[in-house]
């Protein structure tokens, strides 16, 4: 027996691996994804593509290139959840270049340069969009309301091809506000909240996903069924998606108890714009997150925190990938000064010591 | 008696693997008849080897000594039946490495003829320290797999302050059901060893902790412990690594160990329930430790079984007396799947600490090749000892040692917890194995580092005092040379100026006014 | 613009007036890097290295003539620690993969000679005039003076066996 092949144990295995992990949280997220796909028709669904068949191939590009097996790395499914995530948070009728360039910006700039699967330091999907965003502010402010398949009012398929593909849409005509653009837009034109809200303000609407934005801030519902199907499955755990939404809705009751003509509440900010998607499938992104508990917690809390910051004063009207970048800065930072206690350690890992005669526990 | 009302604590982490111990749970022991040859390594046991003490040719005994304890950490070993001495030798080691090993090959002549032994009527009424020594002598190890001299375990009533004495049933390891079996079918004679190792300890005190996967071996020990109130049997809950010392201690108490420290350091010394039966059979009946129970189990087995085997007897014997192999393994251990030590061959032999062969499948073994690590940090929530499995790892792999041990490497017990659930299916405990190694030998290297400076210093010193003394002898000569010298120069001169009187010289000059008597 | 080259300026004379300074009043006499590379030498003075001795040794690697490969008998380990120490990268390919050796006296060879002992940096050889010499394994270095001294050939190298004792995990393979 050479000593090359030699192998420790152990020599079982639970069924969890990489694959099925992607799988799973791909699983999470297709009611949300399936039902914005209807709500916003052709237009949405070809975009969609074009964000996965640009990440997907850059993927394999880049791993050629890098001369590292291709085949693991692409069926494993990270660049396909990627690009799926980066699809969820554009605008849905925007034309295929914007998801073709997130594609490749989220794999390439995101995710490859870093040197591959589990090196990158910020979250690859955030960083598409955050490019996007400053690069190309008209197309990623453009929305639409929903238009559902095979209604009156949806683009049949040859129209879609000619939104997503060809000149676009008629902006002026279709184009709605997503309740977050619209209440920054009013209270900056120093309309009071009430005034801003009035008319566009629908929480059951945002629940059950019938408003505008992109794919993933419109069925809160659906999002929320995703992600607790994730936390029951122990792909993530809950003290990131809780201490986000926690600390956001916190921040919100308290700025909304002190002046409430200005500043909107909490069930407005939970509900509205990527703050669930976020919470349960970004935020949560393995790579970028906290390894230990407390770590994961003050995250969370951060990412709150910073999601209301940017959306109430800052100059863009949704905060979460600006939010996320953030603090996956912070995240080595984070990892490095909350460590677990060791086993027979104090927390500043000296040995502990039963200095007192011992009560003998359980005699 | 059954205590239900002890109070258990939570550990930390941990993982819950398939049992699958249907297979054996409830095959009763067998006994298995004499294989034709014994390999009995000189070293089973953690310390030195034993020395020989008998020689190729020589006929021994049942229970005979075949080789002395070396020092305070080490453990005799004895010929498990009667024989003739083959051999003393290189042979495989039951190792992963395959390396060899001192080995006595024993020839059994069938007869299965005891040695005289010594047997104690009352053990009861011995003086600790004489249990302790008798101990020893039957060349007692842990046989959960630790393989720790329990005499010298025995010997730690003398340093520290103890009160408890815990077994360790909880069998926690996928397979194995060596240890639920002898419950089942030798309680008595465990409580008996309980009973004796209390008095050798001088403790009062002892929790048998069972995992509540096993009700039948519960039901035995509380039956047979029934009219002892010093020993309670709890059910702990089914979790590994709850068979790790200083989770079960922390499991049955709430206490840690500290780090870098003993269960004694607590007040508690934890023995295995194999070990406490032999250290009874011992001290009454003057046997000493030749046999043991292997459960033989795994996919490729076919007819998986418990076995109460000789020591040293050769794996392939274990394997045929199960119905042979139905297929080729993709595994063969000695322990089980999650800490068990893969085999280099079938002809190995089975020592004091084998608990199981398991010739596992391909789907059993369910390895699929290694990803990058996601630091999905399910290795940090499942383990039990609050480390940092994926950064130590991480520094492992890029040669880091230093960061490594920063991150508690020495704080790990090598459970394989974090392997079990990694979803990369990066082998993390080889890499903790890996940089723990390397930084013994790194410690070794710096050692002999410092050995060589002081060898070569005391040898330049030494030099360089032949050579100082050299020099001054030299000096020393050089200078009696030259009083030498001096002396008969002066001789020649007064014999000159002899020869200058003895003739008429017309040297008017001349300050010669008598002869110079030489000296 | 003035102002910026007027600024430029001034500040560079400064900084490049304290620079000088610092470099004049503040400067290190000697360079006691080398007496820790000495330090981290095995200090048997074999010259298997080329050098005279452990201290040229030293004096070499600092002033950048020698490659941190240079010792034999600290092998890789010793290569990566200086390569650490000096702050450059080492050239490994250089190193043969050579097992660590020790030497070992063929007894029924062996004339009593003296010579070998005599040569050991480490007094590894035990021995004495007209007796049988035998190497201590735990002192030898491998620095192979012994073997040059032999007048019968009787000194040979062996790679130091792997034992249980010392054996240990090897690195995973890896695999992506």
């Amino acid at each position: 027996m050479s000593q090359g092949d030699l192998r420790a144990g152990p020599f079982t295995h639970e069924k969890s691996s990489i694959a099925r992990t992607m799988s799973l949280v791909m699983l999470a997220l297709l009611p949300a994804t399936a039902f914005g796909l209807y709500q916003f028709g052709w237009p949405a669904l070809f975009l969609w593509l074009a964000t996965i068949g640009a990440a997907v191939a850059t993927e394999a590009a880049c791993l050629r290139i890098a001369g590292k097996p291709v085949r693991p790395f692409v069926l494993d499914g990270s660049a396909l959840l990627t690009a799926w995530l980066l699809a969820m948070t554009l605008p849905p009728w925007a034309p295929w270049w914007i998801g073709a360039v997130g594609g490749v910006v989220a794999i390439l700039i995101g995710k490859q340069v870093f040197g591959g699967l589990g090196q990158n330091l910020f979250n690859p999907a955030m960083v598409a969009r955050v490019v996007l965003l400053i690069s190309f502010p008209l197309e990623m402010t453009t929305w639409v309301s929903p238009k559902p398949l095979f209604s009156a009012e949806a683009p049949d398929f040859l129209s879609a091809l000619a939104i997503t593909f060809g000149g676009g849409f008629n902006i002026d005509s279709m184009s709605s506000a997503s309740i977050l653009g619209h209440v920054k837009t009013e209270l900056g034109r120093s309309v009071d909240l009430a005034g801003a809200l009035a008319g566009s303000y629908d929480p059951m609407g945002l629940l059950v996903g019938t408003v505008p934005g992109s794919m993933g801030e419109t069925s809160a519902l659906l999002l929320l069924c995703g992600g607790l199907f994730l936390l029951a499955m122990r792909i993530i755990s809950w003290h990131i998606p809780l201490a986000m939404l926690g600390s956001l809705a916190l921040c919100a009751s308290v700025f909304n108890l002190i002046d409430p003509a200005h500043y909107p509440n909490a069930l407005y900010h939970v509900l509205s714009g990527g703050a669930l998607l976020g919470a349960f499938f970004i935020a949560t992104d393995p790579v970028t997150s906290p390894v230990t508990v407390r770590g994961q917690l003050l995250f969370g809390a951060l990412l709150g925190l910073l999601v209301y910051v940017i959306r109430t004063w800052a100059a863009f009207p949704e905060g979460v990938a600006f939010a996320v970048m953030l603090a996956n800065g912070l995240t080595p930072l984070i990892d490095h000064y909350l460590r677990p206690r060791i086993y027979g350690r104090t927390r500043k890992g000296q040995p502990i010591s039963y200095a007192e005669t011992q009560e003998g526990g359980n005699g | 008696m059954r205590a239900s009302a002890l109070k258990l604590f939570r550990i930390r982490g941990g993982v819950h693997p398939e049992g699958r111990k249907q297979d054996t749970c409830d095959q009763p022991i067998r006994e298995l008849p004499l294989p034709p040859l014994l390999r009995i390594p000189l070293q089973q046991h953690i310390g030195a080897p034993a020395q020989p003490e008998v020689r190729r040719g020589d006929h021994v005994l049942k229970g005979q000594l075949l080789a002395t304890s070396q020092g305070l950490i080490s453990a005799p070993v004895h010929a498990p039946t009667s024989g003739v001495i083959k051999s003393i030798g290189k042979f495989p080691a039951p190792h992963a490495s395959g390396l060899p090993i001192r080995t006595i090959t024993l020839e059994p002549d069938g007869e299965d003829r005891w040695i005289d032994l010594d047997p104690q009527a009352t053990p009861l009424y011995l003086e600790p320290d004489d249990i302790a020594k008798r101990v020893a002598a039957a060349g007692i190890v842990g046989m959960g797999g630790a393989t720790f001299p329990s005499a010298v375990k025995l010997g730690l009533r003398e340093r520290f302050a103890l009160h408890t004495l815990v077994i360790n049933a909880a069998e926690c390891e996928p397979y194995l059901t060596c240890d639920d079996r002898l419950m089942r079918e030798r309680a008595h004679e465990i409580i008996d060893g309980i009973r004796i190792t209390l008095h050798g300890l001088q403790v009062n005190k002892a929790l048998v902790a069972i995992e509540n996967n096993k009700p039948e071996a519960i039901a035995a020990m509380a039956e047979a412990a029934h009219a002892f109130d010093e020993i309670s049997i709890v059910a702990v809950p089914v979790r590994y690594p709850m068979g790790s010392e200083k989770h079960l201690v922390q499991t049955l108490t709430g206490k840690e160990t500290p780090a870098r420290a003993l269960t004694a350091d607590i007040g508690i010394v934890v023995h295995n329930v194999a070990t406490v039966r032999a250290i009874g059979e011992a001290v009454r009946f003057g046997r000493p430790l030749i046999s043991r129970v292997v459960t033989v189990g795994g996919g490729a087995v076919r007819e998986p079984g418990n076995l109460l085997v000789p020591i040293g007897t050769p794996v392939e014997v274990l394997i045929e007396a199960c119905g042979g192999l139905c297929e080729e393994p993709a595994k063969l251990l000695s322990g089980g799947p999650m800490m068990g030590q893969p085999l280099p061959e079938q002809r190995v032999p089975i020592v004091k600490g084998t608990s199981g062969i398991l010739a596992l499948t391909t789907a059993e073994v369910a390895s699929k090749p290694t990803m990058p690590c996601i630091r999905c940090a399910s290795c940090v929530d499942v383990c039990p000892c609050g480390l940092l499995p994926l950064e130590m790892a991480n520094r492992a792999r890029n040669a880091d040692l230093q960061g490594a041990a920063d991150f508690g490497l020495m704080d790990c017990v090598s459970c394989g917890s974090c392997s079990y659930v990694c979803p990369a299916h990066i082998p993390l405990v080889q890499y903790f194995n890996y940089a723990k190694g390397a930084l013994m030998e790194q410690q070794r290297a710096k050692h002999k580092q410092e050995e060589t400076k002081r060898l070569a210093a005391a040898r330049a010193e030494r030099m360089e005092r032949i050579a100082a003394a050299k020099r001054e002898a030299m000096a020393k000569r050089k200078a009696e040379m030259a009083a030498k010298k001096a002396r008969e120069a002066e001789a020649a001169q007064a014999a000159e100026a002899d020869d200058a009187a003895a003739e008429p010289t017309d040297a008017p000059n001349s300050k010669l006014a008598e002869p110079q008597v030489g000296t | 613009m003035l102002a910026a080259v007027a600024s430029l300026s001034v500040l560079g004379i400064t900084l490049g007036t304290v620079l000088g300074y610092a470099a004049r009043y503040l400067k290190v006499e000697g360079n006691p890097l080398e007496a820790e590379i000495e330090e981290m030498l095995p200090g048997s003075q074999c010259g298997q290295c080329g050098y005279p001795g452990c201290s040229p040794a030293a004096t070499a690697l600092v002033a950048g003539e020698a490659p941190v490969t240079l010792c034999p008998p600290g092998g890789q380990p010793l290569a990566l620690e200086l390569a650490d120490k000096l702050g450059v990268t080492a050239d490994l390919s250089t190193l043969e993969e050579k097992r660590p050796m020790i030497a070992y006296v063929r007894e029924d060879l062996c004339i009593g000679c003296t010579r070998c002992f005599k040569r050991c940096p480490t007094d590894a050889i035990i021995g004495s005039s007209k007796q049988i010499h035998a190497v201590i394994g735990d002192a030898c270095t491998g620095c192979e003076k012994c073997v040059d001294a032999c007048p019968t050939e009787c000194v040979e190298m062996r790679p130091i066996p792997q034992t249980l004792q010392h054996w240990y995990w090897p690195k995973p393979a890896i695999a992506a």
